[in-house]
C-alpha cells in the first residue's frame, strides 16, 4: 500500500522533536540516569554537568545569564510561576496587573485566579491588526501596577507586540514586565535583557525540543526580580521551582535552543519564503482575509479567513493529509469562535471561517504546493456547498437576513 | 475525534447538493442557523402535488462535517416521504445513522428544523395550517 502523505503545518501546537535533539537526550535515560540534585556521587555529578550545560546553552539563545533560568514542565507553568510568584511577591507594592484578550488561556486563566485572590487585572483590548495600543497601556498603569504581561507573539496569528517600547512605559513607570514567548523563542531574536523585559516565559517543544520542559527566565540584576516558589519541596532552581530536574527534557531543551541560535537565521528566512508562497497561493481564491499585522508577524505563520466556509468542515476536507488548526471549535452548542480572532474584531463569522497554518524547520516546498491544491480543492468544495456563499454570488446582503441564531 | 465512516461518506459525497425553484408552489425552502454560530442548512423539499409524496429535496449547508452530513442524510430520507412521514423525522434518527458524538448533537437538531421549517413553508404555501394536516394513519 501507498504510504498516505501527511503533512504537517501545525508548528504552533507543538514542533517535532529534532532528532539531533533526540540523540543527544538518550544516554541521560540509562547510562547516565543520575538526579542532578545528588552531590555525592558520580550519577548525580554527571546529571548536575549536563543540567549546567544546558542551562549554558540556553542562557546564550536569550542572552542572559545561566542563573536567570528557572526550569519547569512548559510554558504553562512558567506563566502560572511568573504571574502568581510576582502577585505574592509584590503583594505590599501592589495588586494590579495588567495583560490583553488575545493572550494565551495559561495567562488568561492564571489572572482569573488572582482576581479571586485579590488582584485587579485589566485586559487590554487590541487593535484590528492584533497590536496593543500603547498609549492605552501606558494610561492604565496605575500606582498599585505591580505587573505588566504581554506575550511576544500570538499563537494563533502570529502578531509580534512591539516589546521595546512595551519595556520602556514599564521601565518609565517602575513596573515589571513578564512576556510569554513560548511562540517566539528559538525562531526570532528574543533577548529579554536587552529588551528589558524581566520575566519571560517559554517552553522546549515549540522549538524542536521535547515536551514537559519549559523555562522562566528572571532577572537577576537591575532589577532583582524574585518570585514566590509555587512548587514547595527541596528548594530546587535557587528556590524558586522544587522538584528534581528532568534531566533528558532539560539536556535536549539545551541542544534544541543550541541548534536555534546557530541555524534561526538560515530558518526563519527559508520559512518565511514557504510560508509567503503559501500565502500567495492560497489567497489567489476569492474572498479571503489574512488576520493579523502583516509587518509585525512571526516568519512561519499565516492565519487566514476563507468566507462563507466553516473552519472545521474545510479542515475535514483535507485533515487526511494536511494538520493544520481552525479558528473554529464546533465541539460544543455553543460553537465558540476563536477568542483571539474576536478580539481582533473579526465577526464570529470570519473566525468560523479561519484556519491557522504554521510551517516549521521541515516543512518543504514540495509540502507546501500540495497544500495549496489541497486546501484550494477544499475551499471550492465547501464553497459549493455553502448556502452562504451561493446567497453572496446571488448578491443577497447577508447581514440583512434574520438568521435564526440557536 | 475521529469521524464515523458514514459521516465521511456523507462529507465527500454529499447527496442531493442544489437549489430547488423556490417560487414553485409545491417547493418548501426551510433556511436555519447563523453563520456567527458556525452553521447555516437550507434545505428544500418539492412536493408530488397528486400523491403527496416528497419527489425531490436538496440542501446547501455551511458548517462542519457532521452538519453537512445530517443534513444530506435528511435530503435522502426525505425522498419518497409523504410529509406527514418526513414531520416524524427525528434528530435522535440521525444522531444513531451517522454515529454522531454527544459534541456534534446539534448538528442533527439542526437538521430537523431545517426539515421542519421546509415543511412548514410549504404548508404555508398551500393554505395549510400546520399541525392540521390529514391524520396519519398510525395515530
Amino acid at each position: 500500500m501507498e504510504k498516505r502523505r501527511l503533512i504537517y503545518l501545525d508548528n504552533n501546537a507543538t514542533t517535532p522533536c529534532d532528532p539531533r535533539v533526540v540523540e543527544t537526550m538518550v544516554p541521560y535515560f540509562f547510562e547516565r540516569h543520575g538526579n542532578a540534585a545528588s552531590r555525592s556521587h558520580q550519577f548525580g555529578w554527571e546529571a548536575e554537568e549536563a543540567v549546567d550545560y544546558a542551562r549554558e546553552q540556553i542562557a546564550q539563545l536569550i542572552g542572559a545569564e545561566d542563573k536567570e533560568v528557572i526550569f519547569t514542565s512548559g510554558a504553562t507553568e512558567s506563566n502560572n510561576l511568573a504571574l502568581k510568584g510576582v502577585f505574592e511577591m509584590y503583594a505590599k507594592k501592589g495588586n494590579h496587573i495588567i495583560t490583553a484578550e488575545t493572550e494565551h488561556k495559561a495567562i488568561l486563566d492564571t489572572c482569573k485566579h488572582l482576581e479571586k485572590a485579590g488582584a485587579e487585572v485589566t485586559y487590554l483590548k487590541v487593535r484590528e491588526d492584533g497590536l496593543i495600543d500603547l498609549a492605552e497601556l501606558e494610561a492604565n498603569i496605575r500606582p498599585t501596577t505591580i505587573l505588566v504581561t504581554l506575550m511576544w507573539a500570538n499563537n494563533e496569528t502570529g502578531v509580534i507586540q512591539p516589546m521595546r517600547e512595551i519595556a520602556r512605559i514599564c521601565e518609565k513607570h517602575g513596573v515589571l514586565f513578564h512576556s510569554d514567548a513560548t511562540q517566539a523563542v528559538g525562531k526570532i531574536p528574543t533577548l529579554p535583557r536587552e529588551t528589558g523585559i524581566h520575566l519571560m516565559s517559554f517552553t522546549a517543544h515549540k522549538m524542536y525540543g521535547p515536551k514537559g520542559v519549559g523555562a522562566l527566565y528572571v532577572s537577576r540584576k537591575n532589577p532583582r526580580v524574585k518570585v514566590t516558589a509555587q512548587m514547595d519541596g527541596g528548594g530546587h532552581e535557587r528556590g524558586m521551582r522544587s522538584g528534581t530536574l528532568n534531566v533528558p527534557g532539560i539536556v535536549g531543551f539545551g541542544k534544541a535552543a543550541e541548534i536555534a541560535r546557530l541555524e534561526m537565521a538560515q530558518d526563519a528566512e527559508r520559512i518565511s519564503r514557504l510560508r509567503d508562497k503559501l500565502e500567495q497561493g492560497l489567497t489567489k481564491l476569492e474572498e479571503t482575509k489574512i488576520n493579523g499585522n502583516v509587518q509585525s508577524r512571526m516568519p512561519h505563520v499565516t492565519n487566514i479567513s476563507f468566507k462563507h466556509v466553516e473552519g472545521e468542515g474545510l479542515m475535514m476536507t483535507f485533515n487526511q493529509n494536511i494538520a493544520v488548526s481552525s479558528g473554529s471549535a464546533c465541539t460544543s452548542a455553543s460553537l465558540e469562535p476563536s477568542y483571539v480572532l474576536v478580539g481582533m474584531g473579526l465577526g464570529d463569522d470570519l473566525a468560523h471561517s479561519s484556519i491557522r497554518f504554521s510551517l516549521g524547520r521541515f516543512t518543504t516546498e514540495e509540502d507546501v504546493d500540495f497544500a495549496i491544491e489541497s486546501v484550494t480543492k477544499g475551499v471550492n468544495h465547501m464553497r459549493e456547498l455553502s448556502p452562504i456563499w451561493e446567497m453572496y454570488k446571488d448578491g443577497v446582503d447577508l447581514t440583512k437576513i434574520e438568521w435564526s441564531a440557536h | 475525534m475521529a469521524y464515523s465512516e458514514k459521516v465521511l461518506d456523507h462529507f465527500t459525497h454529499p447527496r442531493n447538493v442544489g437549489v430547488l425553484d423556490k417560487s414553485k408552489k409545491n417547493v418548501g425552502t426551510g433556511l436555519v442557523g447563523a453563520p456567527e454560530c458556525g452553521d447555516v442548512m437550507r434545505l428544500q423539499i418539492e412536493v408530488d402535488q397528486e400523491t403527496g409524496l416528497i419527489s425531490d429535496a436538496k440542501f446547501k449547508t455551511f458548517g462542519c462535517g457532521s452538519a453537512i452530513a445530517s443534513s444530506s442524510l435528511a435530503t435522502e430520507w426525505l425522498k419518497g416521504k409523504s410529509v406527514d412521514d418526513a414531520l416524524r423525522i427525528d434528530n435522535m434518527d440521525i444522531v444513531e445513522e451517522l454515529a454522531l458524538p454527544p459534541v456534534k448533537i446539534h448538528c442533527s437538531v439542526l437538521a430537523e428544523d431545517a426539515i421542519k421549517a421546509a415543511i412548514k413553508d410549504y404548508q404555508e404555501k398551500n393554505g395549510v395550517v400546520a399541525g392540521t394536516t390529514t391524520p396519519a394513519a398510525t395515530v
